[in-house]
């Protein structure tokens, strides 16, 4: 058996059905990782011995019967920005070299509460600003699809592990994009959820306003099985929402959790698993489809609607006006966020000190520039600014008004619809060294993506196809606040009209013995027998 | 319109930030930051009077809970990743002649 190749979910079966055991199925992620990291370089440490010390733990707790969960036994790759007790979580900057955590986020807690057993951490862009994971400290990361190409960004390190399949899942993060960018790039399924569904304690902070952590698959059960897991009202993070409680316009009521009761906010998200959008009111925003929008990319998206509609959905297209306005307002909140955010990273309490210093302002100044990378430097500056004194009103205040409009925007489209597709990316990903040297030009990447962090919404990136170039093209769909159960459902009615497409690098990086793409064909049901 | 940062902003931003730029560093700040400041200027087209500035999509309340005293000793994790410590602190230089 492949296990490798296998869902989050259907490792987790066999390994309760006893077919497979949490150490093999640890050892057959460690053995990919042994096999592909040289080429593709996912993570940036992976924990060996501690990993197969927790398989064996957890093994004895689903034997006894403890562990009964859909991903108990089930290996998980970690986004190094969140925080892992005595692992090191480097936030792929110099700074956090030597870090390792005293404490573990929540979102991982949770994972390992549930039996998922940590393998390693994944490579991102420093501090998790940029989009194409080539910022990284730590060398850069290649798409499993085509190895001269980016992964995207930030999360590329955590969507090529589970695209080259050196683990069944994994945890990123998302500010403006950073889960469904590289999960388009990577082929594989992201979703970023609703602001305050999991908890952000034990994420290293970049916009605190706009970060939240989100599950990475190859597939739609999977990423809802895994999100049911993480999500939690957790007291640690005050923005953390208890969402059966929550009182919100579109869904209406709030949840006894009487028996038997359906909650529309709540967190059974593998309940929202069902094959049918018939209905379903679907919207396109115009403006999301004209200029700077890959005609391959427009095309294969285009083709994922049609399909939709033919399964029942009602699909129309609108203005959603304000989209040129997400990217500016974007940098500056993001920015100012994280010249706050960073101000943490001062040579006393924990990473990087530089050598040679006179006097406590010194020693913080050159620390903070020896351990800090280009692009961090940029946003700490343009943060630092826009807060300054005689700045602030005309840059951040100016901002924030129009994230309130942008969110107005986004309110009246739900009035209308229930969901909102849209690109993920406006191409599919750019080959390495083509992007940093023209900041600018990168943000305007995030174009599709960013105002669904601005107005807290939950978006789903999934695959939909390869260019003639043989990248993935992936699509996203939009929800209003806490309704991912409707992007959940949209995005599986779509899979199941499909077939999971594997790169075919894999089968030549890992199985060099066999013929070069004998398993990569559409639709040969080797991963997902029942799905084409 | 396009943004003209002075060596002085440049400087004074670095203070704020406290980040120590070398010549080539500052010059390309400064290049870097006058084409983000023109393209963040496209915001000015947009009429926002009377639009409250949104820091928070939901409405955050202040969450209360109990006011227990506890005694717990986290001095250990605290000072676990310091670059330098010494009896139960950080370490600094000096600060104060």
């Amino acid at each position: 058996m492949d296990i490798k190749s296998l869902t989050a979910v259907e490792l987790g079966k066999k390994i309760r059905a006893k077919e497979i055991s949490v150490a093999e199925a640890v050892k057959a992620s460690l053995d990919q990782i042994e096999r592909v990291e040289k080429d593709v370089h996912s993570f940036v440490s992976v924990d060996r011995e501690g990993a197969l010390k927790r398989a064996a733990r957890v093994q004895e707790q689903i034997d006894d019967g403890r562990l009964t969960g859909p991903l108990a036994g089930v290996p998980a790759a970690i986004k190094d920005n969140i925080c892992t007790k005595d692992m090191l979580t480097t936030c792929g900057s110099r700074m956090l070299e030597n870090f390792k955590p005293t404490f573990t986020a929540e979102a991982v807690r949770n994972l390992e509460k549930a039996g998922a057993v940590v393998i390693g951490k994944t490579n991102m862009d420093e501090f998790a600003m940029g989009s194409t994971t080539e910022t990284s400290y730590y060398g850069v990361t290649r798409n499993p699809w085509n190895l001269k190409h980016v992964p995207g960004g930030s999360s590329g390190g955590s969507c090529a592990a589970v695209a080259a399949e050196e683990c069944p899942f994994a945890l990123g993060s998302d500010t403006g994009g950073s889960i469904r960018q590289p999960s388009s790039f990577c082929g594989v399924v992201g979703i970023k959820p609703t602001y305050g569904t999991v908890s952000r304690y034990g994420l290293i902070a970049y916009g605190s306003s706009l970060d939240q952590i989100g599950p990475i698959a190859k597939d739609v059960t999977d990423c809802a099985a895994i999100l049911e897991v993480i999500a939690s009202h957790d007291p640690k993070d005050s923005t953390s929402i208890d969402r059966r409680s929550y009182v919100h316009a579109p869904v209406g009521k709030t949840c006894s959790g009487g028996k038997g009761e359906v909650c529309p906010a709540g967190y059974d998200f593998t309940g929202a698993l069902t094959d049918d959008v018939a209905g379903m009111r679907i919207g396109i925003p115009k403006d999301y489809f004209g200029k700077g929008l890959d005609a391959e990319v427009r095309e294969k998206i285009l083709e994922a609607v049609r399909t939709l509609e033919e399964r029942g959905a009602v699909v129309e297209e609108f203005d959603l006006r304000l989209v040129q306005y997400a990217i500016p307002a974007y940098y500056v909140i993001a920015s100012a966020e994280a010249s706050s955010n960073l101000s943490r990273f001062d040579g006393v309490k924990y990473g990087y000190r530089t050598e040679d210093y006179e006097g406590l302002h010194n020693m913080y100044k050159k620390t903070r520039s020896e351990g800090f990378g280009a692009e961090v430097k940029r946003r700490i500056m343009l943060g630092s600014f826009v807060l300054s004194s005689g700045y602030y009103d005309a840059y951040y205040l100016k901002a924030l008004r129009t994230k309130a409009l942008i969110k107005q925007e986004f309110d009246r489209a739900f009035g209308k619809y229930d969901v909102i597709i849209a690109p993920a990316s406006p191409t599919t990903a750019p080959e390495l060294g083509k992007s940093l040297s023209d900041p600018l030009k990168m943000y305007l990447g995030d174009i599709y993506t960013i105002s669904v962090n601005l107005a807290g919404l939950p978006g789903i990136s999934i695959p939909v196809g390869t260019d003639s170039k043989g990248l993935p093209v992936g699509m996203q769909i939009i929800g209003n606040c806490f309704e991912e159960k409707k992007i959940i459902r949209a995005a599986y009615t779509l899979e199941k009209t499909r077939s999971y497409e594997r790169p075919g690098m894999i089968n030549n990086l890992s199985e060099r013995k066999e013929p070069a793409g004998s398993r990569t064909e559409k639709g040969d049901g080797f991963m997902k027998g029942g799905r084409a | 319109m396009a943004n003209k940062i002075s060596d002085e902003t440049i400087e004074y931003v670095g203070i704020l930030a406290k980040l120590e730029l070398s010549g080539e560093e500052k010059a390309n700040a400064k290049a870097d930051m006058e084409k983000m400041l023109d393209y963040i200027d496209t915001l000015n087209e947009l009429d926002t009077e009377g639009i409250e500035p949104m820091s928070h999509v939901f409405p955050v309340n202040n969450v209360f809970r109990e006011d227990a005293a506890s005694c717990i000793d986290g001095s250990e994790d605290t000072l676990a990743n310091a670059p330098l410590k010494k009896e139960n602190c950080f370490k600094v230089p000096k600060t104060i002649g």
